[in-house]
């Protein structure tokens, strides 16, 4: 019973809390005392302050205390990783500030805050907080920022350019392009998204003026790093004096990954008003104005090959908007979690690709789930369907054709994409890519395709398939890399475990990773269970809280099966080995004499001889009997730096029918096989699947950030961006192969991000398939139905 | 997200409801189901100084069948309770066609007929049904009551024939001629779920010709309208394709059409064309 609890599909423990209203999100902390900040955001995206009257606010009912940028002693918030880390590649840096001091750079950058006794007149307050705005022209686009004659954000960034960061071999890849019998060049946008967790986030700042000491709760990835960076970087105040808690986090998606104004301003506006809390939860509005932003690029690709299918080159320039000022690690998503990536799962000899940081009046751009990966394979993939397109070629035998194949890993990209300053590299640890291109293909029927599409067209529409044959990378690693290249946070990215086992038998699992509802409590209960031979009841698993959890990274990236799981284990492991050498002790056996069967330690050959677990850490905890040389207590701390990524892959295959009168786009088939490596609970693999495919078809079909050109969000609620809805799904058919990552002990790779990753460019080849009898070679997304029906009208109307 | 403050009162009568009107002239705001109402002070986008609630005014309240064979709709009567009412559905499918789609449970639950039409959002679904189902609107103030032909109350984005002081109380829709079908059509706007276009359309023959063709339409102009060219256009044809069709052509004509992020002018005139022509299609499918 618990042997086989790692890899079935266990029911959440999360969820009876979660779907009975019993969660405890930020918002649901009441405190005595409690005051509540609101923040005045700058209605113009690119504006002088001339000056600021706070006069009227602090005069309204209610209000303790209105702060301004001139109040905040605070350090601009840190931009941990720089195109190139430490490469030397030049940054033009901008870092948010707490609150503007003399100029904004876009709509819902903050301005001034206001303390009140109720969230009411906090808000009341805010109104009147007048600001003499000197106005000036705003730049939102893209590729236009770079462009002669757009106005100039900052003095340090000529022609809005963040930093031109390179990686492949230019040489080879121009020789390549000159020199190949075909090349296909196109250009395409991958559209700005706006992440949209359920829960919005927000903080609470408690100072404790008798110890001076802080308490954060924040709804946050990575409480730890948050106190690192908030004390070290922002506030200068010491490590040890701020404690930083996330409670329950309803979804997040990469945007709470960062350090955020906010954080800042609760601790601040909790001091001066003498350790009164203070509570700020922003409005689903400042979510969609302040909060980080997604994606955002226009890239030219050049893909080069031969006719008879074999891809020879790559060519990519991509230019990446980043908003008006860096988030946390804003550059660091389009230059190596993107073009690292690029060349897919695929063997092309030459790859080089350019990447130019833009800074626009718009909203600040970092990870959104996937981060650079989608991005990634949304090139590769549009890629790969131009190209076979162009040379007549079957779109799954031209993949087929390029696939790396099973026996060539680790795989080292031969342009050196992997390939990071000082030599340091990255591979490709396993895959095995055309078995799962197959099963796809089979499931979804693929030789019956025309005359899927004949049917269609009986019934007004037109049908369509589009492949994504996808790679992805989980968990950035190992900290020598990191620390080699100086990218990543800059940070190491090792996870840590602590496991006690109490004198009750009960066991508590410390984390430091930090669940977002993926359902960590129980993929870990599992693991521990299932480790231990205990039943998952008898184990809790708990996170989030710098205060007796050890420092960990958090959760993102895919991250915490592969490093998380793998510290729990060893945490396991050495919990299994002391428990080992006090059950000889009390047995009095040999250590060598003991086996470990499930929850009990026998002596080898006498199987009546034998100590559970239960009974070794009662005595063991009480300590009243101690080998020599042995501390009491069953508590055991690991830490796990993973010797490398892992690589997820597989095939999605999105089958669409576009309505000849209107262009609306239904999704009307979606199969996908996914190779995670092994499962510890497939239900909650399932889930992610599944959200995580929705939320790219959502980029692929509907989802849009627009921007007028004045710089205001026109996309600005949910009344006007689209999110996906579940009864637009169809039916997900999901199916797997299974190659067991070798880099960490249970086998596992990571899958948050997987299914995000694949599905943008599976929709998109699908829709690009369907457009295929007018002409269209390609489209940018969404495929809204006004864009699509253009498309399919003749050349007078599309003009 | 929290609304500007205000006064809050809830009358028992319909007569104290339009007398606290005509005292707060241009400052107080008639609450009914609160859908579109409360998301726009929420935003501070209105910030009425008073909020007259009229959910407990009974006389509102209810469905009741005309003798006519029509429908008379109290202003308090929900979505829900259209869909759930025997009488609504049978006497007037239309109805339930236009609202099975807006909007989502809880806006269903909450929202009323009346609110949406005096509300006259140009993206709402309801206006194109009552005025396909030439339906009046009862209205009351201080000095009396009056009935308003529905062709002549949507005047533009969120402009009708009501004045400040008056309370919309009941929508009646007469009995629909012998042997016409009904149907609805619409384009949602993905995010909203809004019609970019919707088009509703009650259409009979006689004797091989059409004889009856009342076709409303939202979403494309500043509000809603009679497609009255289309109508002219079926009016004596055979109904077959190509004269619907070529009714269809009619859709946006007349009107400026409106043009937004979500769709720009052209498309909305197309889609007029095409949601008009299958309304029309569907609702002949549907004709007796
Ligand atoms: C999430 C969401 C989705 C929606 N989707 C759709 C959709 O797909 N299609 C669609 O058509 N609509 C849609 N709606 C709008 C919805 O139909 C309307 O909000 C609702 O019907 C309005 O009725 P109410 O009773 O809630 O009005 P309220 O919000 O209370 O009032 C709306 C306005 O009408 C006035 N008013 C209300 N009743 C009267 C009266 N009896 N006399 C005079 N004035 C009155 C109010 O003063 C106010 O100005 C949606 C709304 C939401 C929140």
């Amino acid at each position: 019973m618990t042997t086989d609890v790692l890899g079935s599909p266990v029911k959440r423990v999360e969820d009876p809390r979660f779907i009975t209203g019993k969660g405890r999100y930020l918002d649901d902390i009441q405190m005595t005392g409690m005051t509540y900040m609101a923040i005045l955001r700058s209605p113009y995206a690119n504006a002088n302050i001339r000056s600021i009257d706070t006069s009227a606010a602090k005069a309204m009912p209610g209000v303790i205390l209105v702060l301004t940028g001139a109040d905040v002693p605070y350090n601009p918030l840190p931009m941990a990783w720089p195109a190139g880390g430490s490469s030397g590649v030049q940054n033009n840096i901008n870092m948010p500030r707490a609150l503007a001091t003399d100029d904004v750079k876009w709509t819902g950058e903050g301005v001034a805050a206001v303390i009140a006794e109720t969230p009411e007149q906090a808000a009341d307050a805010v109104e009147v907080v007048h600001v003499d705005w000197e106005p000036l022209p705003a730049v939102v686009d893209t590729e236009g920022a770079t462009q002669p004659g757009a106005p100039q954000l900052h003095e340090n960034a000529p022609n809005n350019v963040v930093f031109v960061w390179t990686v492949g071999d230019k040489a080879g890849t121009d020789a390549a392009v000159d020199a190949a019998e075909v090349v296909v060049r196109q250009r395409i946008v991958n559209q700005r998204l706006i992440p949209n967790p359920m829960e919005v986030r927000g903080d609470i700042g408690l100072y404790n003026p008798g110890t001076d000491e802080y308490t954060v709760w924040m709804s946050s990835q990575t409480p730890h790093i948050q106190r690192l960076l908030l004390t070290a970087f922002v506030t200068g105040i010491p490590e040890h004096k701020v404690r930083c808690i996330s409670p329950d986090v309803g979804g997040a998606f990469g945007t709470k990954i960062f350090c955020y104004a906010d954080m800042a301003l609760v601790m601040l506006a909790s001091k001066l008003i003498g350790g009164r809390p203070v509570k700020w939860v922003e409005t689903r509005r400042e979510n969609y104005q302040s909060t980080t932003h997604g994606r955002d690029h226009v890239t030219y690709l050049e893909i080069a090959g031969k006719r008879d299918g074999e891809v020879t080159g790559l060519r990519v320039k991509t230019y990446a908007n980043l908003g008006g000022r860096l988030s946390t690690i804003g550059p660091g998503v389009p230059t190596t979690l993107y073009a690292r990536v690029l060349a897919g799962c695929y063997k092309i000899p030459n790859v080089y690709c350019e990447v130019t940081g833009v800074y626009t009046n718009t909203t600040f751009v970092d990870a959104y789930r996937g981060a650079g990966r989608p991005e990634a394979t949304y090139v590769i993939e549009r890629a790969m369907d131009l190209f076979a397109a162009e040379i007549g070629m079957d779109r799954a035998a031209v993949r087929r054709k390029n696939f790396i194949a099973p026996d060539a890993f680790p795989y080292d990209n031969p342009s050196g994409l992997g390939t990071a300053v000082n030599g340091e590299k990255i591979y490709i640890d396993s895959g095995n890519y055309e078995p799962a291109l197959n099963k796809a293909l089979m499931t979804v029927g693929y030789d019956d395709l025309d005359k899927a599409k004949a049917e269609a067209r009986t019934r007004g529409k037109h049908l369509g398939l589009g492949l994504s044959t996808y790679i992805e990378v989980c968990g950035v690693a190992p900290s020598k890399w990191i620390g080699a290249v100086g990218e990543g946070w800059g940070a190491a990215m090792w996870e840590s475990a602590n496991l006690k086992v109490h004198l009750t038998g009960k066991v508590i699992l410390t984390m430091g990773t930090q669940p977002q509802g993926q359902g960590h409590e129980t993929t870990y209960s599992q693991i521990i269970a299932s480790e231990l031979g205990l039943a998952m009841d008898d184990i809790i698993v708990q996170h989030s809280d710098t205060l007796g959890t050890p420092f960990g990274y958090g959760s993102y990236g895919s991250r915490t099966s592969s490093v998380g799981s793998t510290a729990a284990i060893k945490a396991a492991g050495k919990v299994r080995e002391k428990a080992r050498r006090y059950a000889a002790h009390m047995l009095e056996a040999s250590v060598d004499d003991i086996e470990v069967v499930g929850a009990e330690y026998r002596v080898k050959g006498s199987p009546e001889k034998k100590k559970t677990l239960q009974e070794i850490a009662f005595a063991l905890d009480l300590g009243f009997s101690l080998p020599e040389g042995m501390e009491p207590y069953l508590d055991e701390t690991a830490y796990h730096d993973t010797p490398n990524c892992t690589w997820p892959f597989g095939t999605h295959i999105a089958v669409v029918e576009v309505d000849e009168d209107t262009g609306k786009v239904d999704l009307v088939r979606y199969v996908a096989v996914d190779d995670v490596g092994n499962k510890i609970n497939p239900m909650i693999v399932d889930g992610q699947l599944h959200g995580g495919i929705a939320q790219g078809v959502g980029q692929a079909l509907w989802e849009e950030a627009i921007y007028g050109d004045d710089g205001q969000l026109l996309s600005g609620s949910m009344l006007d961006y689209a999110l996906p809805r579940a009864s637009w799904m169809p039916n997900l058919e999901l199916d797997e192969t299974v190659t067991p990552s070798p880099v960490n002990p249970i086998g596992v790779k990571g899958v948050g991000e997987a299914g995000t990753i694949a599905s943008t460019a599976a929709v998109a080849n699908a829709v690009i398939d369907a457009l295929k009898p007018f002409g269209v070679r390609h489209l940018d997304m969404p495929f809204t139905a006004p864009k699509v029906w253009r498309a399919m009208q003749s050349q007078e109307v599309r003009s | 997200m929290i609304p500007a403050a205000f006064e809050y009162d809830r009358p028992t009568t319909v007569a104290e409801a339009v007398d606290i009107l005509a005292r707060n002239p241009g400052t107080a705001k008639v609450l009914a189901g609160g859908q579109s109402l409360l998301g726009l002070m929420r935003l501070r986008l209105a910030r009425p100084e008073r909020l007259v609630d009229i959910g407990g005014l009974a006389e509102l309240r209810g469905i009741r069948a005309l003798p006519d064979g029509g429908l008379a709709i109290g202003a308090l009567v929900t979505y829900r309770e259209v869909l759930d009412s025997a009488l609504a559905t049978s006497r007037v499918p239309l109805l339930a066609m236009a609202i099975a789609d807006i909007g989502d449970v809880q806006v269903r639950n909450r929202g009323t007929v009346a609110g949406s039409i005096a509300h006259a959002d140009p993206a709402s679904d309801m206006p194109a049904v009552v005025l396909a189902l030439e339906a009046s609107l009862v209205v009351r103030s201080g000095s009396g009551e009056r009935v308003v032909n529905a062709t002549s109350f949507f005047e533009g984005a969120f402009v009708t024939d009501l004045a400040e002081d008056e309370l919309l109380t009941e929508i009646r829709i007469p009995a629909q001629p012998t042997g016409v079908g009904m149907a609805y059509r619409h384009l949602e706007q993905p995010a909203s779920g809004y019609s970019i276009v919707g088009a509703a359309a009650v259409v009979g023959r006689t004797g091989g010709s059409i004889t009856t063709a009342r076709i409303g339409v939202t979403g494309v102009a500043d509000a809603a309208y009679r497609a009255s060219a289309v109508e002219a256009a079926l009016i004596g044809t055979d109904g077959g394709a190509a004269a619907i069709a070529a009714a269809a052509a009619h859709a946006a004509e007349g009107v400026a059409v409106g043009s937004d992020i979500h769709a720009d002018a052209i498309y909305r005139a197309e889609m007029a064309r095409v949601h008009v022509r299958r309304a029309i299609e569907a609702a002949l499918g549907a004709a007796g």
